[in-house]
C-alpha cells in the first residue's frame, strides 16, 4: 500500500482516578448521584474553569500525541514507567478508547500485549493454539495450515495433546509466542512481551521479531530493553508524562532518553511518581557507595547498598531487589534478598535495609540501578533508574589496562602460567 | 479531520480510532467478521465446563431431569398442582427446558466479562461476543437436554400437533429474552459487582414468577396482564402449547411477552454498546 501506516492526531486518554479503583459498588454511585447536584451548583459558583468542579481527580495518561509512521517502518516506543507507552498501545489496538483526538491505521493490525492471551489451562496445547489464534484474529484455515510450524517453533511437539496446565512456564510462553509469531498482520503492535521468559527464549523472540521487521511490515515496539530497541528499530519515539517528547532515529532518541534519565536520579526518590506496583510499600531512598574508605566505586570495590522504605504496617515476606544494568538496559547483576539470611521475617514499618556485595569486577563506566520491593508475591514498588553508579578506575587485579565498557563489562582476578613450569 | 472521515468510510482495511459518541447500533458486519471467535469461545466454554467430569455433557440432561423428578414429587404428587391435563413430569420438563437455558444464560453471562477480563484487556474484539458465546454455550446444553424430551414424548405417547411449527419462533423469543437480560447483567456487573450477588436471588425469584412448576391458569385473572410482562411467561407457555397443546396459544399475553423481550434486547444492546468503551478502564488492566 505504501504511504502512512499509522497516523495519530492529538491523541489523549484521560483516566478518572476513581477508575483506577477496581470497581465501584452501587452504593457509591448512588451517593455520587446525590452529591452531584450540589457539586454542580458549587461549580457554577466559581466557574472560571470550563470543566467545572469535576476535573479534580483525573489524570491524562496520554495527551496531544501526534505522529505518522510510514508503512514498513519499525518504531520503538520508549519512556519511563507511567509515561503512557502501554496506554498508547492500548489505544492503537482499540482495547481502550481515546478521550480525544484520533488515529488512523491502514491495514490489518495484530496486537501482542501478552503472550498466550486467552490460553485456558484445562485445554490442550492443540486446542489452545486454535483458541489463541482465533483470539488474535487468525482464520481457522490459516491456523490449520500453520499448526505444525507453530508447534515446531514452540518445541512442544510431544505435548500438543496435554492440557497446558501441565506445561512448564517456559513451554507455555513458547507456545504463546509461537502462535503470535505466525500471525501475519500488516501492522504489529508489541508490548514488553520479551520481558518474560529465559534468555534462550528472548533470543528466539528477538530473532523472529527482526525477521518480521525485515519483511516490510510495520512494527510498533514498546520496550524497556533499549538494546533490543536499538537493534530492531530504525526510529524511536520517546514518551514523557503522556506526551511525545521526541521522535527520530532510534540511536539519537535513546541517547537523549539516557541523558534525561541521568538528570532524573538527582530527584529524591520520595518525590518520584513514575513508579509501578501497588504502593503498599514505598521506597524512600537508595544510597549506593563503595565499602572502601573513600567511598569511590572502583572495579575491585565491594558495594554497600542502603534502601530506605516505608510501609503501612509491619512488613512481612518482603523481598528487596536491586538490579544493576548497563546504559542500554542489559542486566548485569541482581541483588535479591529472597532466601538470604540476615533480614528478619517481619520488618518494622519504616527502616533501612543494607546489602553488602563482593567485589563487583565491572569495567569503568556508568551503571543504572532499578529498585523494587515485592511483598507476599506482589509487586509493591518499582522505580527504574533510581540511581546510577559510576565505576572509576584505571587498574585492577594487576592488569595492565582495563577493557572499555563498550567492549567488555567485567574483569576477573586471574593467574597465568605455562604448563609444566610452576 | 474531514479527510480522515472520508478515508475511514471509503476504503477497506482502514481503521479509525476516535472517541465514540451517540447511540451506536451493533455493527453486524464486524460481528460477522468475528464469527470464528464466537464459535471458538462457545466451544471453549462447553469444553471447559465438562472437562474432568466423569459423565461429561450428560450433566446437561441430568440437571433438568433431576429437577423434573423433584418437582414431580413435591408439586405434582404432594401439592397436587394442576398441569393442564398433561402428565406432570412432561409438563414440568417442557417448562424446565427453556427455563434452564434462561437461568444458565443469566448466571453465566453476568460473570462472563469478568471471567474473560484478561482477554478484554489484551485484545480488541467486539465485546458483545462474550455474553453471546455464554448464551450459545447454554444453547448447546438446551439441545442436549431436548433429547430427553423426545424420550418423554414417546414414553407418554404424546404426539405434538401442527402447533409445533411455532417452535422456531418460540426458540427465537427465548434467545432474545436470554440475550437481552444477559447484555444488561454482564455490562452492569463490570461496574457494579453487586449484580453478581443479586443474580442467584434474581434467578430464584424469576423462577417463581414463571409458570414452570405451575400452569398460568392458577394465576388470578386480574394479575394476568402484569404477569404476562415477564417475557419468560410467553416462552414457557408457548413451549407447552406448541408441544403438548396445553394452555393457550399465541394470545395478546404472548404478544406482550414478546414486546417486553424485544424491549429488553434492544435496550440491553444499546446499553452494552454505550458502556463497552469504558469496560477496560473499569476492569483495570490486571496489574500492568
Amino acid at each position: 500500500m505504501g504511504g502512512i501506516a499509522i497516523r495519530a492526531e492529538g491523541l489523549g486518554k484521560r483516566y478518572r482516578i476513581g477508575q483506577l479503583q477496581r470497581y465501584k459498588a452501587l452504593r457509591d454511585t448512588m451517593a455520587e448521584a446525590f452529591a452531584a447536584p450540589f457539586r454542580r451548583l458549587r461549580a457554577l459558583g466559581r466557574s472560571s474553569d470550563p470543566n467545572g468542579g469535576v476535573q479534580d481527580a483525573t489524570i491524562w495518561a496520554l495527551k496531544d500525541v501526534s505522529f505518522e509512521i510510514p508503512a514498513g517502518a519499525v518504531v520503538g516506543i520508549i519512556g519511563r514507567n507511567g509515561a503512557g507507552k502501554s496506554t498508547l498501545l492500548k489505544v492503537l489496538s482499540r482495547i481502550t478508547e481515546p478521550t480525544e483526538g484520533c488515529a488512523e491505521i491502514a491495514g490489518r493490525v495484530g496486537s501482542l500485549l501478552e503472550v498466550g492471551t486467552g490460553f485456558h489451562p484445562e485445554l490442550t496445547g492443540r486446542e489452545n493454539v486454535f483458541l489463541n489464534g482465533a483470539i488474535l484474529g487468525m482464520r481457522r484455515g490459516e491456523i490449520e495450515r500453520k499448526f505444525d510450524e507453530i508447534v515446531a517453533f514452540a518445541e512442544v511437539e510431544k505435548f500438543v495433546d496435554t492440557p497446558t496446565k501441565f506445561y512448564s512456564s517456559g513451554m507455555y510462553l513458547r507456545l504463546g509466542f509461537a502462535v503470535a509469531a505466525h500471525l501475519e498482520p500488516e501492522i504489529l503492535l508489541v508490548d514488553e512481551v520479551l520481558a518474560v521468559g529465559d534468555v534462550e527464549f528472548q533470543r528466539k523472540c528477538l530473532g523472529k521479531m527482526s525477521e518480521v521487521a525485515h519483511q516490510g511490515r510495520t512494527v510498533l515496539f514498546v520496550s524497556h530493553n533499549l538494546a533490543a530497541v536499538q537493534s530492531l528499530c530504525e526510529r524511536a519515539c520517546l514518551l514523557e508524562a503522556g506526551r511525545l517528547a521526541r521522535s527520530g532515529p532510534a540511536g539519537e532518541v535513546i541517547k537523549d532518553y539516557l541523558e534525561s534519565l541521568a538528570a532524573w536520579d538527582t530527584v529524591p526518590l520520595d518525590r518520584r511518581e513514575d513508579r509501578a506496583g501497588d504502593g503498599s510499600v514505598r521506597i524512600r531512598s537508595i544510597r549506593i557507595e563503595s565499602a572502601d574508605a573513600d567511598r569511590t566505586v572502583r572495579t575491585t570495590s565491594r558495594l554497600r547498598v542502603n534502601v530506605e522504605y516505608k510501609s503501612d504496617g509491619p512488613l512481612r515476606y518482603a523481598r528487596f531487589l536491586v538490579g544493576v544494568y548497563d546504559q542500554t538496559s542489559v542486566g548485569i547483576f541482581l541483588l535479591d534478598s529472597e532466601g538470604m539470611a540476615g533480614l528478619p521475617d517481619v520488618l518494622p514499618a519504616e527502616g533501612t535495609v543494607t546489602c553488602v556485595t563482593d567485589p563487583i569486577n565491572l569495567t569503568p563506566g556508568r551503571c543504572i540501578v532499578n529498585v523494587a520491593v515485592i511483598k507476599a508475591g506482589r509487586l509493591a514498588d518499582h522505580i527504574q533508574y533510581a540511581a546510577h553508579i559510576d565505576v572509576e578506575g584505571e587498574h585492577a587485579y594487576g592488569l595492565a589496562r582495563l577493557p572499555e565498557r563498550s567492549w567488555m563489562m567485567c574483569v576477573l582476578p586471574q593467574t597465568w602460567s605455562l604448563d609444566g613450569h610452576n | 479531520m474531514n479527510a480522515l472521515h472520508a478515508l475511514a468510510n471509503g476504503s477497506q482495511g482502514r481503521t479509525v480510532i476516535r472517541p465514540s459518541s451517540g447511540w451506536w447500533a451493533v455493527d453486524l458486519r464486524e460481528l460477522w467478521a468475528f464469527r470464528e471467535l464466537i464459535y471458538f469461545l462457545t466451544w471453549r466454554d462447553i469444553k471447559v465446563r465438562y472437562k474432568q467430569t466423569a459423565i461429561g455433557v450428560a450433566w446437561a440432561v441430568l440437571q433438568p431431569a433431576a429437577m423434573m423428578l423433584v418437582f414431580t414429587v413435591f408439586f405434582g404428587r404432594l401439592a397436587r398442582m394442576p398441569s393442564d391435563g398433561v402428565p406432570y413430569p412432561l409438563f414440568a420438563y417442557v417448562g424446565l427446558l427453556p427455563w434452564q437455558l434462561f437461568s444458565r444464560t443469566i448466571s453465566e453471562s453476568t460473570n462472563s466479562l469478568i471471567t474473560d477480563q484478561r482477554l478484554i484487556t489484551r485484545v480488541y474484539f467486539p465485546r458483545i461476543i462474550v455474553p453471546i458465546s455464554a448464551t450459545l454455550a447454554a444453547v448447546v446444553d438446551f439441545l442436549v437436554a431436548s433429547l430427553l424430551l423426545i424420550g418423554l414424548l414417546l414414553f407418554y405417547r404424546v404426539t405434538p400437533g401442527i402447533t409445533a411449527l411455532w417452535l422456531p419462533l418460540l426458540v427465537l423469543l427465548m434467545l432474545i429474552t436470554a440475550l437481552g437480560v444477559g447484555f444488561w447483567l454482564s455490562a452492569l456487573n463490570v461496574e457494579y459487582r453487586d449484580v453478581a450477588y443479586a443474580v442467584p436471588f434474581l434467578n430464584q425469584f424469576w423462577l417463581f414468577i414463571t409458570p414452570v412448576v405451575y400452569p398460568t391458569s392458577v394465576v388470578p385473572e386480574a394479575w394476568r396482564v402484569l404477569y404476562g410482562l415477564n417475557p419468560m411467561v410467553g416462552v414457557v407457555e408457548g413451549f407447552r402449547w406448541a408441544l403438548l397443546g396445553a394452555g393457550q396459544g399465541p394470545s395478546p399475553a404472548v404478544a406482550g411477552s414478546a414486546a417486553v423481550a424485544l424491549l429488553l434486547f434492544v435496550t440491553g444492546l444499546v446499553w452494552f454498546r454505550r458502556r463497552e468503551r469504558t469496560f477496560v478502564d473499569a476492569i483495570g488492566s490486571g496489574g500492568r
